[in-house]
């Protein structure tokens, strides 16, 4: 079609490129697939491939009475952390987001930086600071420093969302008699928000998998299901870690589906 | 009529709206980290007397200074590794048809939205004395004994390079999907072939999302707390690991907070290097 001459050195290039694609994209699924196949083995270690497939380690996980309680200290406070950034979140990306003000510029670049610092300092630095002010480590403390680190996430795809909005679609809606509020519950809201749940998505996503500030920020009362994961692989290497590895790449898979469809996010992401 | 509404811009909200997150951010995050710079400019424990002891301890130990550097080399390495596989992933993403390209993008979403310690796990798995690189390469009679893979740099800088792989993957696609097709098909018809044309066109158009990916895969690598405590093992200390060990297992705060301190300065070191580069690339590409 491009008329391009298939040269030696042409076709060396693409195979030179897609080979590296295709290692790059190999190197992405591989570990997923190892741990799912792993988690169905008969046997007591994590030998691969297994000796034999069964589901005796997901049984098993139904007893892990740790692990349940880790995963719904995690669940509670991924919500609350993830609805405090959405509050929040766009709120501040609606004022934000169309202002050329150096206030904005100041704030966005604010918001974005629990991105970039490492989370781990952050953490101890909360921790410092909520035992100077005499607050008891709790699910109160994780949701506070969860949210810090997960409104990033809404600012950012609820920012996006609103930078595609029409400005004359605002414009009309007011013209014909629209209150502002009006506008916003009937126009601007259902516009950007499937941008405000991809966004509330990740933070969500982030939160439940969050290691360095909830390592400052829990104790015992409110172990979460990362780090009760990471001080088990520490010690031992259990199958039971694998079939809980597995429910949670099958449950990852399933959400990112649903999210796809409903938010086109692999759209946003690249865009 | 109507001369309120219509001089007032009714496409944009009042920066009111973001006083509640603005004041969040200066109590939970800005206090903290200024808490955490105070303290480290302290010399005991208890924050009575001010000095810059914990700093000169860090900068003339070079046990510390060791840590540091093999921090900033192994975030170096990984994002060296995730940009020669994720360049070649970006590129072949803006190849193929529109179904695959859905595909691809999901395919480098999902360890993004992956537990970490999952994946991490994964590698442990692969990288292990029975793992399944050991027991191809045993069945397979090249070696007798299994390779030590796990705890080393290269089992770090592999497992590292996966867990990092999206936040490089997803502004390189960005970046070429700006780069207009025309440039590349004209370079071939004036007689650049395909590795010049990519050296010379492509690679530079793209350096914007390069530099983007870099930032964010270097600043996540170094800072990858998990990965590199499990996969590195006990002999490997990484930045991470030796604040956290000083601030929960010794108690030692002011240290702890002087290394937390070191390692935001790094952090923004190389992020303000990159962004440097970003904004004098910018006008190599044109937008």
């Amino acid at each position: 079609m491009s008329g391009r001459k298939r040269t030696l050195e042409a076709i060396s290039f693409e195979l030179v490129m897609t080979a590296m694609a295709v290692i790059a994209l190999i190197l992405i699924i591989a570990p997923s697939l190892v741990v799912l196949i792993v988690s169905f083995t008969s046997g007591f270690s994590l030998k691969f491939p297994p000796p034999g497939y069964s589901l005796r380690w997901y049984a098993e996980l139904w007893d892990a009475w740790q692990l349940h309680f880790a995963a719904r200290n995690s669940l509670i406070v991924a919500v609350w952390a993830t609805g405090l950034s959405i509050v929040l979140g766009v709120a501040a990306a609606l004022a934000i987001s169309r202002s050329r003000a150096l206030s904005a510029r100041l704030l966005d670049s604010l918001f974005m930086s629990p991105l970039v610092l490492p989370a781990l300092a952050f953490g101890l630095a909360a921790l410092m600071l909520f035992s100077l002010v005499g607050l008891p480590v709790s699910p109160l403390t994780l949701v506070i420093g969860h949210t810090v680190v997960c409104v990033p996430y809404v600012v950012r795809n609820t920012v996006a969302a609103l930078a595609q909005l029409e400005p004359t679609l605002l414009e009309s809606s007011a013209v014909l008699g629209a209150s502002r509020l009006y506008t916003f519950r009937r126009i601007v809201l259902p516009l950007i928000r499937p941008g405000i749940i991809a966004g509330a998505f990740i933070a969500f996503m982030s939160s439940f998998d969050n290691v360095p500030v909830s390592l400052f920020l829990r104790d015992a009362a409110t172990d979460m299901l990362p780090i009760r994961m990471w001080q088990d692989l520490e010690g031992k290497l259990d199958v039971t870690i694998a079939a809980l590895s597995g429910v949670l790449i099958i449950a990852t898979v399933a959400l990112v589906a649903i999210m796809e469809r409903f938010t086109g996010l692999s759209r946003r992401l690249t865009n | 009529m109507g001369a309120a509404p219509a001089s007032r811009d009714v496409t944009s909200y009042g920066m009111g709206l973001a006083v509640p997150l603005a004041l969040f951010f200066l109590v939970f995050f800005v206090a903290p980290l200024l808490q955490l710079l105070w303290l480290s400019l302290h010399n005991d424990t208890a924050g009575l007397h001010w000095g810059l002891s914990q700093y000169q301890h860090f900068l003339t130990d070079p046990f510390s200074l060791g840590v540091l550097g093999s921090t900033l080399l192994l975030g170096a390495e990984v994002t060296l590794v995730c940009l020669m596989l994720g360049f070649p992933l970006a590129w072949l993403y803006q190849r193929v048809g529109p179904r695959l390209q859905t595909i691809i993008i999901l395919i480098v979403l999902l360890p993004l939205l992956t537990s970490v310690v999952v994946r991490t796990f994964a590698w442990i798995v692969i990288l292990g004395r029975q793992g399944i690189i050991n027991a191809t390469l045993q069945s397979l009679g090249i070696i007798n004994t299994p390779l030590k893979l796990l705890y080393t740099q290269f089992g770090v800088v592999i497992a590292l390079a996966q867990v990092q792989m999206p936040l490089m993957t997803l502004p390189l696609i960005t970046a070429l999907g700006r780069i207009d097709p025309n440039l590349d098909d004209a370079s071939c018809s004036l007689g650049a072939g395909s590795w010049r044309t990519f050296f010379r066109i492509v690679l530079p158009l793209s350096l914007p999302g390069v530099i983007a990916g870099c930032t964010l895969t270097y600043a996540a690598a170094i800072t990858a707390f998990i990965t590199q405590s499990l996969v590195g093992g006990g002999q490997m200390l990484f930045m991470p690991m030796y604040l956290y060990q000083q601030a929960s297992t010794l108690q030692n705060w002011p240290f702890a907070a002087a290394i937390s301190i070191i390692f935001l300065l790094a952090v923004l070191a190389v992020v303000s290097v990159f962004t440097t580069l970003g904004r004098l690339s910018r006008g190599y590409g044109g937008t």
